[in-house]
């Protein structure tokens, strides 16, 4: 089973990198960003075919290491 | 003091912060391997050094925060014991979730490799009793993520409880954002746990220890300590 987590900065988490991805994209005369924030995707292979499972799994992956919930919020997805 | 240091793959400044031990207490450390499970009998002081901990893979102390070895780091910790991290070390104990925060990239960006002046805020603590509340020192910092924060509540509690320990300031002990090369929330550099027997530092001050060197002013964190322990003992 295929499987994606995504790994987010919290809302009011300064963002440096985010900032300097905006700051180039400005200046490469790309108009219409309001702002970029940088997060993680991590595509996971799952062993079984039970999504509950997986999904408690991944959960299980991002709270102890995929993510640092001071900071990030995550996102857990079975694409089947 | 019997300390102990411990290496994980990408620490570079163990042999700094052996050398530096040995300097001061006379007494060589022990060098314990990540992938070990236990430190050795009656270690009384636990020193995580700087480096890039798997290359800083994940986020930097992330992958070394979950080692076989920090179960006996915790442990050590948990009963009370010394346990010291600097800049990589620091943020392995965050990660760890010996110590509250995270420390993100430098505001700048850039990777900063320079002396910088340190406030010590307090005098009373095993790690601080070589110097003077108030005092400024000078020792050198090497990293690109050394930018403290934490959420408000976290952040007042430290403050509240006395647990920031050394803050970046000027050469005159001002507390400026123009002496902040790193961006960190109150200028923070090194805060203690609630127990306060455990210090993060992002600064290096085992590499101010010799006169040969320019400057001695890291000297006395490690001469402090060693000092505690003996008392202790």
């Amino acid at each position: 089973m295929k499987a994606r987590v995504t790994v987010t900065l919290k809302t009011g988490i300064l963002d440096p990198q985010g900032k300097a991805i905006e700051g180039a994209l400005r200046s490469l005369g790309i108009e219409g960003v309001a702002s970029v924030r940088q997060g993680k995707v991590f595509d996971i292979e799952i062993e079984g075919a039970d999504p509950a499972k997986a999904e408690a799994l991944l959960k299980q992956a991002a709270d102890k290491l995929l993510a640092n919930t001071v900071i990030e919020n995550y996102r857990v997805e079975v694409v089947g | 003091m019997k300390a102990a240091v411990v290496v994980f793959p990408g620490i570079n400044r163990e042999r700094d912060m052996a050398r530096t031990l040995k300097l001061v207490s006379g007494v060589e450390p022990a060098m314990v391997w990540h992938a070990d499970t236990q430190l050795p009998a009656g270690t009384d002081l636990v020193v995580i050094p700087g480096g890039f901990s798997y290359g800083d893979y994940l986020r930097c102390g992330a992958i070394a925060a979950r080692a076989p070895i920090m179960d006996a780091v915790r442990a050590h910790a948990g009963k009370g014991g010394l346990t010291l991290g600097v800049c990589n070390g620091f943020q392995i104990l965050c990660e760890a979730g010996l110590l509250p925060g995270v420390l993100m990239r430098n505001a700048q960006l850039r990777f900063i490799c320079r002396d910088v002046y340190l406030k010590v805020e307090r005098s009373d603590t095993p790690f601080t009793r070589g110097y003077n509340a108030g005092q400024v020192i000078r020792v050198p910092v090497a990293h690109g993520e050394g930018n403290y924060i934490a959420d408000g509540e976290t952040i007042a509690r430290l403050e509240g409880e006395g647990r920031v320990i050394f803050r970046y300031a000027s050469p005159d002990g001002m507390i400026d954002p123009n002496w902040n090369h790193n961006g960190a929330i109150n200028g923070i550099a090194g805060i203690v746990s609630e127990r306060g027997n455990v210090l993060g530092m992002m600064p290096h001050p085992e590499n101010h220890v010799e006169a040969a060197i320019g400057r001695t002013d890291g000297r006395g964190l490690f001469a402090g300590l060693a000092d505690a322990l003996k008392r202790a003992a």
